[in-house]
């Protein structure tokens, strides 16, 4: 949809090599905020449950008890079905109400789609080591 | 506006000009590594680690990022509360670099940074110097010592030790602990907020009580707190205090330090003097020993203010800062700076890109505590940008735990689990 509008704006610029750098600013503020700004604001939303659910929702599962916590390939419905639940207090829960009820209808629907598109890869259960001496 | 970013536009330009095609992704046009530009961070914390990782990644490898950090470890302080109750090892918290720095192809400088030139962009270390385009200074907190002149050896943190910053200060402790004889006295003092972790203090107590009640169960913890109560997860603290440790933990408000007597381990408040067997003194605090390097305290307040859309610095450009140091009424913990961490590394990425960062940022923190071996509540909130105040507020919806719970400390250990794995993998 923006990309015709890009193109055009594009084409407007070869053509009129003069006026260039002015042109060329106003290229970039259009690929901003056309294409930019949710995919932002969704990648560093989606970082901020990784504390939880992993790095793109791929959690460490040590026991099966939290297998629901990778979100990773996550089915969008799903998703947002669950947490529209937390949202409105339809749905129990010990701690996501107090996230899901903090986020828009349109952020929920933005991690749904963002977490259905990431490859579930499983991650690494970090292995501990040693404290040496001259730590502080 | 910086150097690199006008190469990085007119290469933009260019590169559009010549293959007919406008770039969706300029970083791959211009066949040069690293294109656009070097990121130094100073400090391998939470808030460091993580903003290295995730700049690699979003700029798809396309900036080239230097952590320097004194450290060969990272040693977690979420959980080492858990130290002090005889649950966790110092061992269970201590993580090597090597995964994150090999996953991501981030260089790594372990190094003390011993000053910055903000106009000339450049760090200088002990053994060498780093230019940057743009520097993230994430040192964490430093202890402000003016009121407790004699807490300021070596020596007299060794006999009371803050275990404020995880390892073996923490070790100390736990030491102490097990050595005291039952019927013995363990005193800790808070300091007036903000400090690092709000509800870390009041979960310390819970440990040490934990251990107390299973090992010596005549001892005392007694708190005093220099704020006026309870500052986070006040009513679920108490609760467990009273159910789980009547006769152990005596909580006092108000209670601020006046003065230490280090050999005799007693603490003078304005109104009492407390004797104890096992002192730790939390001291007041300030923001880390590189922000107060390169000049990015506020005058009268010991933090750094930023733009909270890119945790660019007030006071000098180019620089950011993240995690505790940062001035806000955000809580100070680790998620927190990973949070933070992130927003910063998206802007970063964009601002070299040439681009605008998300004008309007959102992100959540959640924050567990242990209050004895197995039960666990949490403090979550989702915060967003605030564009007329410019400042991150708390979103409607928030809250804690209704009760601490067995199935809340499955969580947070898996929280734990991973929190790391995000931070150093």
């Amino acid at each position: 949809m923006h990309h015709n509008k890009l193109q055009k704006i594009f084409i407007a610029l070869i053509a009129s090599s003069v006026i260039w750098p002015l042109l060329a600013q106003t290229a970039e503020d259009v690929v901003v905020s056309a294409a930019q700004n949710s995919d932002l604001h969704a990648r560093v939303l989606a970082a901020s449950c990784a504390a939880c659910h992993g790095t793109n929702g791929n959690a460490v599962t040590g026991s099966n008890e939290n297998r629901n916590a990778i979100l990773a390939g996550r089915d969008a419905n799903d998703f947002t079905t669950i947490m529209l639940g937390f949202k409105d207090g339809s749905r129990e829960a010990t701690v996501m109400h107090h996230h899901a009820k903090g986020l828009t209808e349109d952020e929920i629907r933005q991690l749904a789609v963002y977490f259905s598109k990431q490859k579930p890869t499983g991650a690494v259960l970090l292995k501990p080591q040693t404290l040496k001496a001259y730590h502080e | 506006m910086n150097k690199n970013l006008t190469l990085t536009r007119r290469n933009f330009i260019k590169a559009g000009a010549a293959t007919g095609l406008l770039l969706a992704n300029p970083v791959f046009s211009m066949g040069r590594k690293p294109p656009l530009g070097r990121v130094v961070i100073v400090g391998g914390g939470y808030a460091g680690t993580t903003a290295a990782k995730y700049i690699r990644m979003w700029s798809l490898g396309a900036i080239e990022v230097v952590v320097v950090e004194k450290s060969s470890q990272f040693v977690s302080c979420p959980m080492s509360n858990l130290v002090l109750g005889g649950t966790k090892t110092i061992d269970d918290l201590t993580f090597g670099y090597d995964f994150v720095q090999k996953n991501h192809g981030i260089q790594w400088a372990q190094d003390e940074v011993t000053a910055i030139n903000t106009q000339a962009k450049k760090v200088i270390m002990k053994c060498g110097e780093l230019n940057y385009d743009r520097l993230i200074v994430a040192p964490g907190i430093d202890f402000d010592y003016a009121a407790l002149p004699n807490l300021m050896t070596k020596d007299a943190q060794q006999q009371i030790p803050h275990a404020w910053k995880a390892g073996w200060q923490t070790v100390n402790l736990r030491k102490q602990l097990e050595q005291m004889p039952d019927g013995g006295v363990f005193v800790m003092t808070i300091p007036k907020a903000p400090y690092r972790c709000p509800p870390g203090p009041y979960e310390r107590a819970c440990q040490v009580a934990s251990y107390f009640k299973a090992h010596k169960p005549n001892s005392k913890v007694i708190v005093l707190d220099a704020n006026a109560e309870v500052i986070s997860k006040k009513g679920l603290f108490q609760k467990a205090w009273k159910a789980l440790y009547p006769n152990i933990v005596e909580y006092r408000p108000n209670s601020a330090i006046v003065s230490v007597d280090v050999a005799t381990k007693t603490v003078i408040t304005e109104l009492d003097q407390v004797k104890a067997e096992v002192l730790n003194v939390i001291p007041p605090q300030q923001a880390g020993k590189v922000a107060q390097l390169a000049n990015l305290l506020e005058p009268d307040y010991p933090w750094c203010e930023v733009d909270f859309l890119t945790y660019e610095s007030k006071v000098a450009p180019n620089v950011h800062v993240i995690g505790d140091s940062v001035s806000s009424g955000l809580p100070k913990s680790a998620h927190m700076a990973t949070s933070q961490a992130r927003v910063c590394a998206s802007a970063i990425v964009e601002l070299m890109k040439g681009q605008s960062p998300d004008p309007a940022p959102v992100f959540a923190n959640t924050c567990y505590s242990f209050i004895d071996d197995k039960l666990a509540m949490h403090v979550a909130n989702v915060y967003r940008y605030d564009a007329p105040k410019k400042i991150m507020v708390p979103a409607e919806g928030g809250g804690v735990s209704a009760n601490a719970s067995a199935q809340e400390g499955v969580y947070a250990q898996a929280w734990a689990q991973n929190i790391w794995a995000d931070v150093l993998t």
